[in-house]
């Protein structure tokens, strides 16, 4: 078995594959990551279903601690992918330390921005933007984490998976060597890996206090709504993997964050204005 | 040393946890994670004052446990409510009734679905209840369906519309169709109340459990002789807790299991258990050796076919052994059904795809 251990946050993964390609690839991608140290907390494994299956038409299935049953497998070209897929997974079904919300986060001063929604809704676009502008560190465009006991937001910065037009908006302005290789034709479209700013991967332990929470909409003409703390709760219990898993703990940890942290939906026609508004309505909650 | 006797020999208490390294504990997680014995482990070590990441895990674990274990009391509870007005007598079963009882191995252990026991002659209303309360069929194919109720230990498994919760409505405990048939209505009549877990001030005579040789011989009888051995060392370090919680009281319980176990005719598959469980974990039951009669656990040939079954598993907690593997699958449907019933279940089966 190939295998490469990578941090990220509080996670740790060790990686196995039964192919040595889409480790080398890993490799390249998380090469900027401060390198893990300890035993990792989560395995993840890339493997043939049958063993001709290493070699004939090789096709890649993600497993590990924790796996959901009938997921497709692969190609091999895509083993990057299935890697990122397989390590989500993980999170998602297995991680309690930390309430989880599906969302995008990037921090500033300290003070967390955090944009949940619908694949397709700008969120990882935006935190990508913000993350390059220089005022903000990308905290994560997956999962964004709440510690229980004190309400804190912590990172988890994976390398932002860009799909589709956003990939030729990012690959204008930040260098090539933090972009992993283009993966066409995926399930999801064209996809290429974009890894944070050194300073976002050297802060990545340090938390962050909950700010603001943003629901964009990319393509829609302008607007700001307040969202109340009611439907805030049932839309993040939404967004959350474990909510439920956790059971008081979760209800707790979400409680205080809907009850403490402003709320709105944000729609914007291009990502230029959305930053724009994202910066404006940020100056007005910023502390 | 494999992961998975590392695993075996951290649980039995043969390791010191200080001795091992970060690729050893990695390992050694995914493999308890594969046999659902990760917060059972993380139990035994919470103490161990292991190193800063496992610590971590081990407080997730923990914590993740008892949260599973709450939601399957609740179930317990909400099973009650549905269950008493209608007049029927139930008693918990594996999981739960561990939980419920504050046995030894319900610290940390993984608990499904709830699996509750009723006299046959219950049955038809145990279902008319459980379905008026909410539950609702999960399959529907006639063929199970019919399979079901002619021939296994228990009805279709039911789960719950709001909660999304199983639950297994046992009659007796091995499928009928299996060559030994257990006195299911002893048991039923043998089943004693343990403390509720929720405040019921009125009159709290909390739930009923199996009588604790008879918790025994069903786990011994669920791990050794129904099903192909999955989840068989999480079954095992059951029979080990449940045979040590017994010796405390009574040094002697091996004896008592082993009498229990004769009347339902399941000696072979008790013993097993029992060496399986001495030779894994170092289970306290002793050997006897009187003018007449000689009681041995030591290990047989065929133990260790069942040994090399049970730590199948790779470090990276990836099953093993495949053909060892498919002997225990046919086994079990061997087990299960005489020949010419398995031939036409499998043409059914295989006629579906």
């Amino acid at each position: 078995m190939h295998s490469i251990h990578l941090s990220i946050g509080p996670a740790h993964f060790r990686v196995g594959s039964d192919w040595p390609q889409p480790i080398d690839q890993l490799a390249q991608l998380y090469a900027a990551y401060p390198p893990p140290s300890g035993p990792a907390n989560a395995t993840v494994r890339l493997f043939a279903a049958r063993p001709w299956r290493r070699f004939i038409r090789p096709a890649v299935h993600i497993g590990g601690d924790f796996t959901i049953p009938d997921a497709l497998p692969l190609p091999l070209s895509m083993g990057l992918l299935a890697a990122e897929m397989a390590m989500n997974l993980q999170m998602a079904l297995g991680w309690r330390r930390h309430l989880l919300l599906h969302a995008s986060a990037v921090a500033r001063d300290g003070c967390a921005l955090i944009m949940s929604g619908a694949s397709g809704s700008g969120k990882s676009t935006l935190a990508a933007l913000l993350g390059e502008s220089g005022d903000w560190r990308l905290m994560g465009d997956e999962f964004a984490l709440f510690d229980p006991a004190g309400g804190n937001a912590l990172a988890f910065p994976r390398p932002v998976s860009l799909k589709n037009a956003a990939i030729g908006e990012m690959t204008a302005r930040v260098p090539a060597e933090r972009f992993g290789p283009l993966l066409k034709g995926t399930p999801k479209g064209d996809i290429r890996h974009m890894v944070p700013r050194p300073d976002a991967l050297a802060a990545m332990h340090q938390p962050a206090t909950p700010a603001l929470i943003l629901f964009p909409r990319f393509g829609a003409e302008l607007s700001v709504a307040r969202i109340a703390p009611s439907e805030l709760f049932v839309r993040l219990t939404e967004a959350s993997t474990n909510y439920a898993l956790l059971g008081e703990v979760g209800f707790t940890a979400l409680t205080r964050l809907v009850t403490s942290v402003p709320a709105l939906t944000v729609s914007y026609p291009d990502s230029a204005s959305g930053l724009e508004l994202v910066k404006q309505l940020w100056a007005e909650v910023a502390p | 040393m494999s992961a998975v006797w590392t695993l075996i020999d951290l649980l039995a208490g043969r390791r010191d946890p200080a001795t091992l390294d970060d690729r050893e504990w990695e390992s050694v997680i995914s493999v308890a994670r594969a046999e659902a014995l990760a917060a059972t482990l993380a139990e035994r070590l919470a103490d161990a004052g292991v190193p800063g990441e496992i610590a971590a895990l081990v407080a997730d674990l923990r914590t993740a446990a008892k949260v599973q274990q709450n939601a399957a009391l609740w179930e317990a509870e909400m099973a009650r409510r549905a269950l008493e007005p209608a007049g029927v007598r139930f008693v918990l079963l594996k999981g739960t009734a561990y939980a419920a009882a504050g046995l030894p191995n319900a610290a940390g252990r993984q608990i499904g679905d709830l699996d509750i026991m009723v006299a046959r002659e219950d049955l038809d209303r145990a279902e008319a209840a459980l379905l008026a309360a909410g539950w609702e069929w999960v399959k529907s194919d006639p063929y199970d369906d019919a399979y079901y109720r002619q021939h296994m230990h228990e009805l279709p498994p039911l789960i719950h519309k709001d909660r999304d919760r199983m639950i297994d409505v046992h009659h007796t405990i091995l499928p009928l169709t299996h060559r030994a048939r257990p006195d299911a209505g002893a048991m039923l009549a043998d089943a004693r109340s343990c403390t509720a877990p929720f405040d019921r001030s009125e009159r709290d005579e909390g739930f009923l459990v199996l009588e604790p040789g008879q918790m025994a011989v069903h786990c011994a009888a669920h791990v050794m002789a129904d099903g192909d051995l999955a989840g068989g060392l999480r079954n095992l370090w059951d029979m080990h807790c449940l045979l040590e919680n017994g010796l405390a009281v009574d040094a002697d319980f091996g004896l008592h299991v082993l009498e229990t176990a004769a009347y339902h005719r399941l000696s072979a598959p008790v013993c097993r258990a029992i060496r399986l469980s001495r030779h894994l974990f170092g289970t306290g039951v002793p050997d006897y050796d009187w003018p007449i009669i000689t009681i041995s656990f030591a290990m047989t040939h065929s133990d260790r076919l069942f040994l090399r079954a049970l730590t199948a598993r790779d470090d990276w907690g990836r099953p093993t052994r495949p053909l060892t593997r498919l002997l225990f699958y046919l086994r079990a449907h061997w087990l299960r059904m005489p020949p010419l019933m398995l031939a036409r279940h499998l043409w059914v089966k295989w006629r579906r795809g």
